[in-house]
């Protein structure tokens, strides 16, 4: 919908009310005439001062292009702007064109708290997109609940978090470790397993919960290791694994890291495609097999929600788009299509609460579904989660995964679970 | 917590453990003779180091992808030539850096570690810039990814012992350049006095500039080799840095010798401490112990006998 | 103090200095600026404590700390320390298993306060822990390393070593320290909040006048005879050290005096920002503010701040508008200035601006580096030996 500058003019000197509805009306007038669908007025929809005008919306993506996290994080810039741009195509946001500000926090998380007050307070974005680590989300939360912003965060995550002004579009713990434990204890008769992980909180959380979990099976942990992030040898630990002979090996290896351990262990003569020992992680999504090698992670399982390979209308029609958009040698991992999810969810949560203001939005994103999502049917959970189901991949050598289970009900976001902490 | 198993399990275990110290041991010798060089004879604090190394499994990288491509037949066959291009380039690097910046600065061994930081900044965004953020995975011939069993527990990684040998090689080429060379003795020359090697005849600037690309090679070797082992990414030369400084210093920074026993110490400690503690505090405690024997001994484990 | 005395120590030229600098910080800055922006600067103020550390380490005193990022960390945890047991008080951390305690350690199960968080309670011991605890650690390397004789390269890769070591003890016990994701989540200091406008303000204010105060004391340490002592030992330590005078104590003072200012900076930088992490703590950002301070001139403390304030203002206005271009422009900057301008900032103002002044420079410059006035030979510990660079 366009509006003559003149008109805009008008509507900023105008002082009296009249004058305000009188232009307000021909805008609507306007719209009509034009054939789209009249945009409610700005007044209406945003009463809190946001980058919102006639015909426009601002919103914030927060990812770090430069430093160590831009590895992982450039794919959710890119399904964020696919998303955004799908949106606009559409006929944009309560009839407004969606318009990014991208911002880089640099892999440095003073860094994402500072854009994040840039992006609230200097542009006023309507909503932000952004954030990869658990380090870069605590860092801007208390920004965005100090100053009423609204945050949809994509990466799977060790859960203990519940913010009003989050959406969380990943897992939280329990949704990829529970009924991925309970898979691998089903299907490969698993009694023993050795837990493994990064030294931080992600892998260290969630190997509590498996840990618990097991335990409640009345299996058994033969073992629990954890190494520096960035570390590169890895065949002590490896043969510690050998030495234990566990039925699965729970590797919550991350970044470079992964490479490295992956290769060793096949270097090592464990063999991912043979009955023992299994391999589960929840880390390795397509975008780090990349830099793994796909003939060195062949055979291992992967608990996610979304998996490239995924056979719907829905994910053939996004993997087509993000191709056509960004290259046909890319691949999409679990995180990339919750960042696209991002957009889509808050589209929905402004279409339902008819408004920008950040509080009907939170209020309004409770019970929002998405039947278009690539990995399905989601619903917004009253935790700010999302329901999804949780999915078990065979790694090919080509680098894709094989879906080869899926939960049949979607799998309850729990944030705080009861009993696992 | 070794009553649970049976005796041949922990023979077993032990010669793994012994066999996984040793591949460390070589990763470690590679990764330092190169700074060794540098910093050793040359003085230079050269940051950017493990920068050069990636440049080499970019190399690798580039060159698996053209043999896949052009000369698939052959692919069994790249890793060799990857490698020795990976020489060749890094040297290049090297020669330039050390014309374009280095000699400027011998005199300022500390605004050397400033500058090479400023250059591994920019290297690390060239690669970004060129290869994407993304770690690249680099495809290796099948015959180096296996292993060798020696029996039902004992498996010997065929990648390991590529770089044990390749280790091998590259120390013994140095050694054979550094002390049995006519060019070793002018290096040696320069760094125990470089007025007198200048007066009797040396071109001390070009002494400079190969060691210095000589020893940006060998980095290059280093990280063509590691490309079997670790990852291949614009920021991956970071996580090499400080162990690399400190296995060098460690052995007394002017010791091609002290190097080499330095990379053996630390490396079966960590690789001991590694089984019996959690990772990370291997890590710690090896760091903590190496920095602890430093204080006491700051000179490092072998020091050149010099008049000062 | 007589009045000469403290003209001797605040000559005339310095009196201008401090003005100028006081002038921009407490007037031009706040004025010009929103808060937000203003809160960004106070966010950069804090590295230049840091940054005014090293000119007297490693400008004065020649030794190059590649570690100063563990005292910011130091002093910004025990800062975070207090302000998070405030933020965990029983009524807001009431959902947690264990309430009154922070909600990370609830995660990892602890059921009680380690020891060493209980002092924290106490804002006196808080205050005086900022300065101690880093001040202690940097007494126990220092002593370590300079009753040794350890200095130059070894000293800056040890450093860097320690700062490694502390990055992955804290994360790895992340039941005790927060883990990756740092102390965050800071709201009250006594109850006041420290998010508002007016808290940024006063915080703001405070930082400064905190930084003059550093300022002030460099200035006196540079002007006082310890000052003149550091630059001759920078020089020729050997005949300092035959002239009777033991060495090491001065360079343990003032490693002691840096670390010192930089937990200042690090527990302004927790309250202005409102939490802290082990990403301070490491090896990138002690080599950055070692950046800041060469940028600025290393001799110079104005120069830091100004270095500081510039470096940072750069990056944060081309990571806004051209985020992939920001390493080479920082590469290019570390490169830049030490190939051409190893004076910095200062020394592009002394050399370039103020010509008519060379006179009275050089007379000040002269004993900084006298490679460059070349008198005769080179001397042999001038060359390229990091062994006789570190250990005479």
């Amino acid at each position: 919908m366009h509006i003559s500058p003149t008109i805009k003019k008008t509507l900023r000197v105008s002082k009296t009310c009249f004058l305000r509805k009188l232009v307000i009306a021909s805008i609507a007038v306007l719209g009509y005439h034009h054939g789209a669908l009249a945009a409610p007025s700005t007044a209406e929809v945003n009463t809190t001062g946001l980058a919102v005008t006639d015909d426009t919306v601002k919103v914030g993506i927060l990812h770090s292009v430069t430093g160590t996290m831009a590895i992982s994080e450039t794919g959710s810039v890119q399904a964020e702007k696919l998303a955004i741009k799908q949106i606009n195509e559409m006929g944009g946001v309560l009839g407004r064109k969606i318009e990014y500000i991208q911002e880089d926090g640099a892999s440095d998380w003073p860094t994402f708290a500072e854009k994040s007050r840039k992006l609230l307070v200097n542009d006023k974005v309507a909503a932000v997109f952004g954030c990869w680590t658990s380090a870069s989300r605590k860092a801007v939360l208390p920004v965005f609940e100090q100053y009423n912003g609204m945050l949809y965060y994509p990466t799977f995550y060790e859960g203990l978090e519940q913010s009003p002004n989050v959406i969380y579009t990943g897992q939280e713990a329990t949704q990829q470790i529970i009924a991925g434990i309970d898979w691998v204890v089903k299907e490969k008769g698993a009694k023993k397993f050795f837990l493994l992980g990064s030294d931080y909180i992600w892998p260290r959380t969630s190997n509590k919960i498996a840990r618990k979990h097991i335990e409640k099976l009345g299996l058994k942990v033969v073992g629990e290791e954890y190494y520096p992030l960035g570390h590169t040898q890895f065949n002590s630990v490896i043969n510690k694994i050998k030495l234990k002979k566990p039925d699965v090996i729970y590797a919550i290896v991350v970044g470079g890291s992964n490479v490295a351990f992956y290769k060793q262990l096949k270097a090592a003569g464990i063999d991912m495609t043979k009955e023992k020992p299994v391999l589960l992680t929840i880390s390795v999504t397509e975008d780090e097999i990349r830099g793994i090698g796909g003939e060195n992670i062949d055979g291992a399982y992967a608990a996610m929600k979304y998996f490239q390979s995924l056979d719907n209308p829905n994910n053939a029609e996004f993997v087509k788009n993000f191709k056509a958009m960004w290259g046909d040698d890319i691949v999409i991992g679990d995180v990339t299509q919750a960042a696209y999810l991002g957009p889509w969810l808050w589209k929905a949560a402004v279409e339902k609460a008819g408004s920008f203001d950040i509080d009907k939005i939170k209020e309004a994103s409770p019970g929002i579904e998405l039947t278009t999502a690539p990995e399905g049917y989601v619903r917004v959970h009253e935790n700010h989660h999302l329901w999804s189901k949780t999915r078990i991949g065979l790694a090919k050598k080509d680098g894709q995964y094989q879906v080869i289970y899926e939960t049949e009900e979607l799998m309850e976001p729990d944030p705080f679970p009861e009993g696992y902490q | 917590m070794f009553a649970d198993y049976t005796t041949t399990e922990l023979v077993s275990i032990f010669a793994m453990q012994g066999f996984a110290g040793l591949i460390l041991f070589s990763v470690f010798v590679l990764m330092a003779l190169g700074l060794a060089i540098i910093f050793g004879q040359m003085g230079v604090i050269n940051m950017a180091h493990g920068e050069f190394m990636i440049l080499g499994a970019y190399i690798t990288y580039i060159i698996s992808n053209l043999f896949s491509s052009y000369l698939p037949g052959l692919f069994d066959l790249y890793f060799f030539l990857a490698m020795i291009v990976a020489f060749f380039a890094t040297a290049a690097l090297g020669a330039l850096v050390e014309w374009g910046m280095i000699r400027h600065l011998y005199r300022r061994p500390l605004d050397t570690l400033l500058a090479t930081w400023g250059l591994s900044l920019i290297l690390q965004q060239i690669y970004r810039s060129v290869f994407g953020a993304r770690e690249v995975g680099v495809s290796l011939p099948d015959w180096l990814m296996g292993s060798v069993p020696l029996s039902d527990m004992i498996e010997i990684p065929i990648n390991g012992l590529f770089v044990m040998g390749l280790t091998i090689i590259i120390s013994v080429s140095i050694y054979l350049l550094m002390f049995r060379s006519r060019w070793g003795s002018q290096v040696r020359a320069v760094v125990q006095n470089r007025p007198m090697a200048a007066a009797v005849g040396i071109n001390t600037e070009k002494t400079d500039r190969r060691t210095f690309a000589l020893g940006c090679g060998i980095a290059g070797i280093a990280g063509s080799a590691f490309t079997m082992i670790g990852s291949t990414g614009p920021t991956a030369g970071q996580l090499y840095i400080v162990d690399t400084f400190l296995v060098v210093v460690f052995g007394g920074a002017q010791s091609l010798v002290g190097t080499i026993a330095s990379a053996f110490t630390i490396s079966q400690s960590q690789s001991t401490m590694e089984f019996f503690l959690s990772g990370s505090m291997a890590k710690v405690l090896t760091l903590l112990v190496v920095v602890g024997i430093l204080m006491l001994r700051p000179q490092g484990l072998f020091a050149l006998k010099m008049r000062h | 103090m007589s009045r000469v005395e403290i003209r001797s120590y605040f000559p005339k030229s310095d009196l201008v200095n401090f003005a100028v600098l006081a002038c921009l910080i407490l007037i031009v800055l706040p004025l010009s600026m929103d808060i937000f922006r203003l809160n960004l600067v106070g966010k950069y103020l804090t590295y230049a404590f840091v940054a005014l550390g090293l000119v007297l380490c490693w400008g004065y005193g020649g030794i190059l700390s590649l570690g100063q990022g563990i005292f910011f960390g130091l002093g910004g945890y025990c800062m975070a320390m207090f302000l998070k047991l405030e933020a965990s008080d029983p009524e807001s951390t009431k959902i947690q298993s264990t309430p009154g305690i922070p909600d990370f350690m609830d995660w990892n199960q602890l059921t009680e306060l380690p020891w060493f968080w209980e002092p924290f309670y106490s804002l006196p011991f808080t205050i005086i822990a900022v300065l101690i605890v880093p001040t202690i650690f940097a007494y126990i390397i220092g002593v370590a390393m300079f009753k040794r004789r350890v200095g130059g390269v070894y000293f800056a890769i040890i450093t860097q070593a320690v700062a490694s070591i502390l990055t992955i003890l804290i994360i790895g016990q992340q039941g005790y320290t927060g883990g990756v994701n740092g102390i965050t989540d800071l709201r009250t200091l006594l109850g006041w909040d420290i998010r508002t406008d007016s808290a940024k303000y006063f915080l703001y204010y405070l930082n400064a006048i905190l930084l003059f105060a550093c300022l002030f004391f460099a200035q006196w340490v540079r002007k006082s005879k310890l000052g003149r002592i550091l630059l001759a030992m920078r020089e020729r330590e050997d005949r300092v050290r035959f002239s009777g005078y033991d060495v090491s104590n001065f360079k343990i003072f003032v490693f002691c005096l840096g670390a010192a200012f930089s937990a200042i900076g690090g527990a302004m930088f927790t309250l202005q920002v409102g939490f802290m992490s082990p990403s301070f703590v490491g090896i990138v950002p002690s080599i950055e503010m070692v950046i800041f301070c060469a940028v600025g001139g290393r001799m110079s403390i104005f120069g830091a701040i100004y270095g500081t304030l510039l470096v940072n203002w750069a990056k944060t206005t081309f990571s806004e508008s051209f985020p992939e271009l920001w390493l080479f422009a920082m590469g290019a900057l570390f490169i830049g200035v030490v190939m051409a301008f190893p004076g910095g900032l200062a020394g592009l103002y002394t050399d370039k601006v103020l010509p008519f002044c060379k006179k009275f420079i050089q007379k000040t410059r002269s004993g900084k580096k006298p490679q460059q006035i070349k008198v005769g030979p080179p001397k042999n510990d001038e060359l390229a030996s990091p062994d006789l660079a570190a250990v005479k």
